[in-house]
């Protein structure tokens, strides 16, 4: 059925008028625009719920912020090779857009692993989602991050699996132009989650 | 009239929100007659005649939008009018507090009403606290605040005739308060769905006139204070006896 | 003139070889598509009035068996109640003016093939399928769909101590919720990108019609309201399914939080329904008065700005709600100014039918009679936008009365019109006028008669969401006006059979539709009835506004925006 609806999509006629916009770009700036209020909405409530019980005291002074500096350098790493992958789509060199881009995948990987041990850590701790609402918070936005860098390596993935020797020239550059600006964006949630999460509670 | 089929109005801030509601509905019943009535007219006069041609007006210039945008600057005039006219009613409903005759705390749960009164010490938390479930039986012509909590789930104080509506919100003390005119009963209904028997949490408030009232008090409330001696007569408590 | 004639065979006529089930079921058209969210709206739409059917039933006789359900218990009657408000809003709707209006013409009336993203809007349509499928299973789990109402308030909503069994109707409401919100982001990223940048050559922003800028407009609302509420549904889904505690006071959480995601969705969404609904209408009386719209631009910049206000008065849903009473202040006043931009909307509209030549068209009675009492919806905001007389006339049957005196007339009566006024786009083929008019009449007429009635016995203090009048006295003198209500509904339940009669008749018997049997200048008009797969022979270059009627010195009273094809019909 995927397969079909592909070959339908490419049947249509390509669209005849040249337009200053890139669709596929247009469309992902749509996107992150609600996204962007799916986890504004969530920290702002985060960012209220925290004032309205004046801070929140011991509970938030148990994450794990080393882990978490370690994933945000690594996230960064991950951002650093998406755009050399980008920079190498725009000259064609396809080979090694594809290693950078594995790199970037692997980095996500990386990333969930160690979140994953986190997530022991504190399941260890007693810190479950039931412990309190600090942690109900902490699980459900990291959740929802990890869910976004998830489907981020999928399709990251996906893509180099995609290009083959006979893709056109070009292909790999337009998809990465949003696909990249995707990555930047969950990355850009996660400075924000860790700014929040990590070091805010834990500073006060 | 539409107007008449509001209830019986026995508060004393009811006609002050009635005003407001009869300003609005006058002044919007207007503006909506008019418009209905020009929208009608065109529809009438500009029906379709054999071998007629419509006019030109995009609405473009400022001299044709001038037909739209005065009607709408008359329109905004309008409502900072009401603005203006309905500001003071909400202070004096919501914001302000007028110093009670009587504090009673108020519980509400599924699906019921309990009240508190503070007893003749005047304190809640006493032993002689009195708590009566549905009945509210206030005096008339004084000013009863009410301390409003919910066990449960989001339930609203409602009495048409008071003119007053509040919801009450588990987690925290809401309060609001009324002066009754006419000694009579009356029904406080719950006024946010709050469960499968939502429709049927009804209170009664029962408005006696001062003696009456008096006469209750002298039957129903615990004899003696448990704490101050004060007068078991008197059912005033001071604004700082809320905090019990 | 307007008949573009087909210049040759498109070279990518590869749908032709498509089989049925590529070609009308797993469809990435455009026009399919919005098809198929037309059969469901209409579907769940019928669903959610015999829904309303029952309630009202027991609303006007309390207690009497309602012929074809039963009596009525009062787990029911939330339960109907809360899925009638829900299936109308997300499933009726939505799907009906963003679904299939937005996906039909949005690319036709831009003169693009198809939308930016074909498969997308495919998934969109899938999802909110299987949103719509949970949404009617979740009656047959134990226990009954979802009775806290459609705002589903915490912590009612919260815990199933607090609605006994109620737990998976609760769960797959909130589920059904957050797949509808997802189906809808998906066919606004497509309605904007396709908009924003595959619009025909001369297709300039101040020429696209009105229709187009108000599902933009709404399309942007939805986007950036929605977000914070799809946070709360997935927190919500928490709450009932993990055991976390973000909206119950017990665990130190604030009730009134949820309230606040909800209205700050809540009110832009009143008008992601509303402008389409708008939009539609300021298609239809243009045509039907053979005049131009009056105003383009300022219609559109009120369309921003009423877009704008929409995000600054949610609290007006809210003024007894406990939140601290100053604000109240702050959100009447916005609330009272956002009448000024729809205002000179419903004026500039009334000014369009000023010598005029209209023609009492299905369609155009339709439109009407959506500006007739989307006025009557208009001004009865305003008592409940001022926090005075909301005290009283919160959570009664005025603000039922009021609120469907705005989303019937754009999401009903304007639908309705829309699908008169471009069956014969859709289908190929014209509907009958008789049965029409007949249709018209009894909706629009039994629609009057339920909800005037409302208003009066919100007036009279009485309260929404009450099962059993009969427990109040002060209700007693009201109930009359419930009966004259249910007659009412009655009289569009009977006004449904000629419509269904000639929506399905017409669609397979009805006289062959000319490409542009109104004589209308939208660029979907320049095109075959039904369009072809691509849309248009040859992209149209526009050269004109959308609205350029009976303009003087013109043979014709109607102009086109797509430059003549022909060579030798040239005119613009
Ligand atoms: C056939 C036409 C309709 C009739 C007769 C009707 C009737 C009603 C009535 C009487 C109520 C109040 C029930 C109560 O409070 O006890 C109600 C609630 C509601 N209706 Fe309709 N309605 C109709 C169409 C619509 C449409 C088209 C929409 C939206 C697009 C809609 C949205 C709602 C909503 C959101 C509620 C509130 C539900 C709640 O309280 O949780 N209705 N309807
Ligand atoms: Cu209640
Ligand atoms: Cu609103």
């Amino acid at each position: 059925m995927a397969n079909s609806a592909v070959e339908i999509g490419i049947a249509h006629a390509p669209h005849e008028v040249p337009t200053s916009f890139e669709l596929g770009k247009l469309g992902m700036w749509v996107f992150l625009a609600g996204e962007t209020m799916v986890f504004g909405g969530l920290m702002g409530v985060f960012i209220l719920e925290g004032i309205s019980h004046g801070g929140w005291g011991s509970d938030g002074a148990h994450v794990n912020w080393r882990l978490g500096a370690i994933n945000t350098f690594i996230l960064f790493t991950s951002s650093l090779t998406a755009a050399l992958a980008q920079g190498a789509a725009r000259v064609q060199d396809s080979p090694r857009a594809k290693r950078y881009l594995s790199a970037t995948a692997l980095l996500g990987v990386l990333f969930l692993v160690i979140k994953a041990f986190e997530y022991a850590g504190d399941f260890r701790d007693g810190f479950t989602p039931l412990a309190a609402l600090f942690w109900s918070f902490y699980y459900v936005m990291t959740g929802l991050h990890v869910l976004h860098l998830l489907a981020g390596i999928v399709v990251i993935f996906g893509l180099m699996f995609m290009v083959t020797p006979r893709t056109p020239a070009g292909w790999l550059e337009r998809k990465l132009k949003y696909v990249c600006l995707y990555w930047y964006f969950v990355e850009v949630v996660w400075v924000f989650l860790f700014a929040l999460v990590y070091l805010a509670p834990t500073a006060g | 009239m539409i107007l008449s089929w509001l209830p019986q109005d026995v508060s004393t801030f009811g006609p002050s929100i009635d005003s407001v509601l009869k300003l609005i509905i006058y002044v919007v019943g207007t503006a909506f007659v008019l418009a209905e009535g020009t929208l009608l007219a065109f529809v009438i006069l500009y029906r379709r005649r054999e071998g007629g041609r419509a006019a030109f007006v995009p609405g473009e210039s400022l001299r044709q939008l001038a037909w739209v945008l005065i009607p709408v600057v008359i329109v905004a005039f309008l409502d900072v009018a009401i603005d203006v006219r309905a500001k003071p009613v909400w202070d004096l409903v919501k914001e302000q507090s007028p110093t009670p005759a009587l504090t009673v705390k108020l519980e509400a749960l599924q699906f019921g009403w309990e009240f508190t009164y503070p007893g003749p010490d005047g304190k809640f938390g006493t032993p002689n606290d009195l708590v009566q479930t549905t009945f509210l039986t206030v005096p008339a012509g004084q000013v009863i605040r009410l301390l409003m909590t919910s066990k449960d789930v989001i339930h609203s104080f409602y009495v048409p005739q008071l003119r007053l509506r509040q919801d009450i919100i588990p987690g925290r003390e809401i309060p609001a308060w009324f002066e009754v005119t006419q000694p009579g009963k009356y029904e406080i209904a719950c006024s946010q769905l709050c469960g499968n028997s939502h429709f049927a949490m009804k209170g009664i408030l029962r408005v006696l006139t001062p003696e009456e009232y008096q006469q209750w008090v002298s039957q129903h409330w615990p004899k003696s204070g448990a704490g101050a001696g004060k007068s078991a007569s008197s059912a005033r408590s001071s604004a700082s006896g809320t905090k019990g | 003139m307007a008949e573009t004639k087909p210049q040759s065979a498109p070279s990518t006529d590869a749908h032709e070889k498509m089989g049925f089930w590529r070609q009308y079921i797993f469809s990435v058209d455009h026009k399919v598509i919005g098809k198929q969210y037309l059969f469901l709206g209409l579907f769940m739409g019928y669903v959610g009035v015999f829904l309303s059917y029952v309630f009202r039933w027991q609303l006007a006789w309390p207690g009497t068996a309602v012929p074809i359900w039963g009596k009525v218990t009062a787990p029911q009657y939330y339960e109907l109640v809360t899925m009638h408000g829900t299936i109308m809003v997300f499933f009726v709707a939505m799907p009906v003016l963003l679904g299939a209006f937005g996906n039909f013409l949005i690319p036709l009336m831009v003169g693009a093939r198809d939308m930016a993203f074909p498969r997308l809007n495919m998934a969109s349509f899938w999802t909110i399928l299987v949103g719509s499928v949970l949404l009617l299973i979740s009656f047959f789990v134990p226990g009954g769909a979802s009775h806290a109402g459609w705002t589903n308030y915490v912590p009612l909503s919260d815990a199933s101590k607090y609605l006994p069994g109620n737990y998976w109707g609760g769960n797959l409401w909130l589920i059904a919720l957050a797949i509808d919100f997802a189906s809808v982001l998906m066919g606004g990223i497509n309605f904007l990108t396709t908009a924003i940048a595959m619009r025909a050559p001369g297709m300039t922003i101040w020429r696209m019609p009105l229709f187009v800028w108000q599902e933009l407009v709404a399309s942007v609302l939805f986007m950036l309201s929605v977000g914070p509420l799809i946070a709360g549904v997935v927190m919500l889904l928490f709450d009932r399914m993990v055991g976390t505690g973000f909206f119950l006071p017990e665990k130190g959480a604030d009730p009134l939080l949820w309230q606040h995601l909800f209205w700050f969705f809540g009110h832009p969404e009143v008008y992601v329904v509303a402008m389409p609904g708008l939009g539609i209408v300021q298609e239809i009386l243009p045509v039907f008065a053979r005049k131009s719209i009056f105003g383009y631009r300022m219609i559109v910049w009120a369309v921003i700005v009423a877009g704008i206000l929409s995000f600054t008065v949610w609290a007006h849903h809210m003024f007894v709600s406990g939140m601290n009473p100053v604000l109240a202040e702050p959100f009447s006043a916005t609330t009272i100014a956002i009448s000024i931009p729809f205002a000179v909307m419903l004026f500039a509209m009334i000014a369009t039918l000023w010598r005029g030549q209209i023609t009492f068209s299905t369609p155009m009675l339709f439109a009407l009679g959506a500006l007739a009492n989307f006025l009557l919806g208009g001004v009865t905001g305003i008592p409940l936008g001022t926090n005075a007389s909301d005290i009283y006339l919160h959570d009664t049957y005025f603000v039922i009365a009021h609120f469907h005196n705005t989303l019937v007339p754009t999401a009903v009566i304007a639908g309705f019109g829309g699908i008169y006024y471009w069956f014969p786009k859709m289908f190929g083929r014209m509907m009958n006028e008789t049965l029409g008019k007949l249709h018209f009449v009894f909706t629009w007429v039994g629609f009057n008669m339920v909800f005037v009635p409302l208003f009066l016995i919100g007036l009279g203090g009485g309260q929404r969401r009450i099962y059993m009048s009969s427990v109040y006295t002060f209700y007693k003198p009201l109930q009359p006006l419930h009966v004259i209500a249910t007659i009412g509904l009655l009289v569009i339940i009977v006004g449904q059979i000629p419509f269904l009669l000639n929506f399905f008749l017409s669609m397979f018997r009805g006289a062959k539709a000319p490409a542009n049997p109104w004589h209308a200048n939208t660029l979907e008009w320049a095109t075959d009835s039904p369009p072809p797969h691509e849309n248009f022979h040859t992209i149209p270059t526009v050269v004109r506004g959308p609205y350029e009627y009976s303009v003087p010195g013109m043979e014709q009273d109607w102009a086109p925006q797509a430059a003549a094809v022909d060579a030798g019909a040239a005119q613009g």
